[in-house]
């Protein structure tokens, strides 16, 4: 790793024998950024625009049988669920660490930790995912999410996040999609085909 | 085309924009001459300006649905302004950070050393077969090829990269790599290389074609490859943002991760990324945010690998440049070339460089002014880019200081130097500047059209000269307001 090491020398040096005047890192102030009055209908106003569907229910029993009507679950085999109050899966975490396992997976219901109303973005802590191919992998993905855990904007989502202690986190705004070809917005180019977000009103926080 | 021969020439030294020791033979590009084919397509150049008009009104609509969003663009511009002044304290501080996480860290001074660490990384793991998602950055230094000239099999994962790999072209756009081809093109290279039926163009059934085919390139992969978004000095995290899932799924399902990135992506602190990802998505296709904001600290488990290749390749020039070292706040969004009337009209291609469009045309030419010194020449000065870039280079102030640059340089074709000489003479003498008035009202006035529109002069190709007036704006002066 000589070369490498020497590299950086070399690229420190041309930074730091050429200083440069900047000015101070800036806060953004809380009070100019976008707020709503109602976040929950503005989270599922943008959700439906950037192509996810939002189910508000009750419990989380609520989530199985609104899962029930739609023909893509019904007909589904391999289902991994990470949130069994909600859903039993059929295909356990527990025993494969393959990611090459989930290969045929069908659904991935998955437990989010709060949505952003601004953009219908979900927070998804890597520590929650047994593999975090499960969230890429399946045909269908299901996000259960608690209706208080709501932020207004990106800002607010990123202080919230912090620290959050995982190797990963991501934020999921709508299914996987492209319009690679002349601009037609495609649903589902590699990732899942449809996102399901249950916002749940009575759940304890993860 | 013609070789640029002539580079191997010494060039004066110049503090300022020293070229890079390092640089490619590579054909000089005249942009007239290389955006004709598109631009004399009327279909064509209509179609991909309609294109891209859309687009730079998708983005209208977001920006304007915030009220806050010229405090986005100032504090976006702010923070990058003290990353690019502070690098070497914040790209030390990543380091330290990415390898406590238990990322391998490399520096490649240019894009040899970055395409050869690739390499090694591959060869250390015996893989034939990496998937790869967007990153400019390895376009700019051309590891596709390299690797390929290695060995390995390289499959670009992004649709529109894939189709352009696919039909051996490149991206014509950053974000929108393959802008360029109409539906039932990608329709015959996919019947070609993928089976799917002939004569189909239907996007919803070859983008099907395309998930199925790269479903299976996901799963046989052996090294994930990516760019990066964004790189975070004080966690040592990256994030990497992507509509279709294809960084993700490329990097969930083997055991080594290796991403690529600019020493200018750097962020000082998590929490700025606030800002960037409000305005990135909004700026680039007109989303909110991109479908998936991943971020990565340290590889996945500690079985797997992260590898990050830090580069420079000529940033630390373009950093030394007062006049240019804004260029480097570029969070790669497209918005300028989306919006640039030269762009939309002329094609991506045109540009013959990784990057085209206004902030194309101020990079391209610090890597090599003689190579590139028609691109601050494809721009109409309207400052369109300047006004709707996210974090405010200001684009069109940089192509014009350009001019001056290569003015300087006399990189300029002999024609144009004798034109703006004599245009000087005949500014700086105003009796001189009267009779020429009048000698050319009247001869506007007389002349055959066939002297003024003629192979010579390329000004009247698609133009009508004005009507001459009546008499000069110095007489009318003294008729209604002198003495």
């Amino acid at each position: 790793m000589s070369s490498t090491s020497s590299a950086k020398r070399a690229i420190l040096d041309r930074i730091k024998t050429q200083p440069v005047q900047g000015p101070p890192l800036p806060d953004v102030d809380p009070n100019v950024v976008i707020k709503f009055d109602d976040p929950i209908a503005k989270f599922q106003e943008m959700l439906g625009a950037v192509g996810g569907q939002a189910h508000m229910v009750q419990t989380l029993g609520d989530v199985h049988s609104t899962l029930q009507t739609l023909e893509e679950f019904a007909d589904a085999k391999q289902i991994v669920s990470l949130v069994p109050d909600a859903v039993q899966g059929t295909v356990s975490t527990e025993a494969a660490s393959d990611p090459l396992a989930y290969s045929n997976l069908d659904w991935s219901i998955v437990a989010g930790e709060f949505m952003v109303a601004e953009n219908g973005a979900i927070w998804v802590n890597g520590n929650t995912l047994p593999h975090r191919v499960l969230l890429f992998i399946a045909q269908y993905l299901a996000i259960v999410v608690p209706r208080k855990q709501i932020v207004a904007n990106m800002h607010q989502a990123y202080e919230r996040i912090e620290d959050f202690g995982a190797r990963f986190g991501i934020f999921v705004s709508g299914p996987s999609k492209t319009a690679d070809i002349e601009q037609s917005l495609v649903l589902g180019a590699h990732g899942c085909r449809k996102l399901q977000v249950f916002i749940v009103d009575d759940m304890p926080s993860a | 085309m013609k070789l640029a021969i002539s580079r191997c020439r010494t060039l004066p030294p110049d503090k300022a924009l020293p070229l890079l020791a390092n640089f490619q033979m590579l054909p000089i590009v005249e942009h007239p001459t290389a955006a004709k084919e598109f631009v004399t397509n009327p279909d064509r150049s209509r179609w991909h300006d309609r294109a891209l008009w859309f687009v730079r009104s998708k983005r209208d609509l977001q920006a304007s649905s915030l009220p806050e969003w010229e405090y986005l663009r100032e504090t976006a511009s702010q923070i990058k302004t003290h990353t690019i002044a502070n690098l070497s304290h914040y790209l030390e501080e990543f380091e330290r950070n990415a390898i406590a996480a238990g990322a391998i860290v490399h520096w490649a001074e240019d894009a040899e050393q970055h395409n050869q660490i690739v390499l090694e990384i591959l060869q250390k793991h015996r893989t034939k077969r990496i998937v790869k998602s967007k990153s400019m950055l390895t376009e700019e230094c051309g590891l596709n090829h390299y690797l390929e000239d290695n060995g390995i099999d390289v499959v670009d994962t992004d649709l529109g990269e894939r189709i352009v790999q696919l039909r051996k072209e490149t991206p014509s756009h950053i974000v929108l790599p393959a802008i360029h081809i109409k539906k039932e093109e990608v329709g015959e290279t996919f019947h070609e290389h993928l089976g799917t039926e002939e004569g189909a163009s239907d996007p919803k059934y070859l983008t099907e074609a395309a998930r199925n085919h790269l479903r299976d390139k996901f799963l046989a992969g052996q090294i994930g490859i990516t760019g990066v978004n964004f790189a975070i000095a004080e966690t040592g995290g990256i994030v990497v943002c992507t509509n279709e899932g294809n960084a993700d799924l490329g990097t969930s399902i083997p055991k080594v991760h290796i991403a690529c990135m600019g020493i200018e992506k750097l962020v000082p602190r998590q929490r700025d990324l606030g800002v960037f990802t409000r305005l990135l998505a909004r700026s680039a296709t007109g989303q909110p945010i991109t479908s998936y904001t991943s971020h990565f600290i340290g590889p996945k488990d500690d079985n797997s690998e992260l590898h990050i290749v830090l580069v420079d390749n000529g940033r630390t020039r373009l950093r030394a440049s007062a006049t240019f070292r804004a260029a480097m706040h570029c969070i790669r969004c497209g918005a300028c070339m989306n919006t640039c009337p030269v762009y939309r009209r002329s094609g991506g291609h045109s540009y013959r460089a990784t990057v085209p469009g206004p902030i194309g045309s101020v990079l391209s030419p610090t890597r090599d002014p003689d190579s590139y010194k028609s691109l601050p020449y494809a721009c109409s000065l309207c400052g369109s880019c300047s006004d709707v870039c996210p974090v405010k280079i200001p684009l069109h102030h940089q192509l014009l200081a350009w001019r001056g640059e290569l003015v300087g340089k006399k990189l300029l074709p002999l024609g144009k130097r004798m034109a703006m000489k004599m245009a000087s003479h005949l500014f700086r003498h105003p009796r001189l500047f009267s009779t020429a008035g009048a000698i050319g009202r009247r001869s506007l006035r007389l002349l055959p059209r066939w002297a003024t529109h003629n192979r010579f002069n390329k000004w009247t190709v698609a133009r009508d000269l004005p009507k001459p007036p009546q008499e000069s704006f110095r007489n009318w002066h003294r008729r209604h307001r002198g003495s």
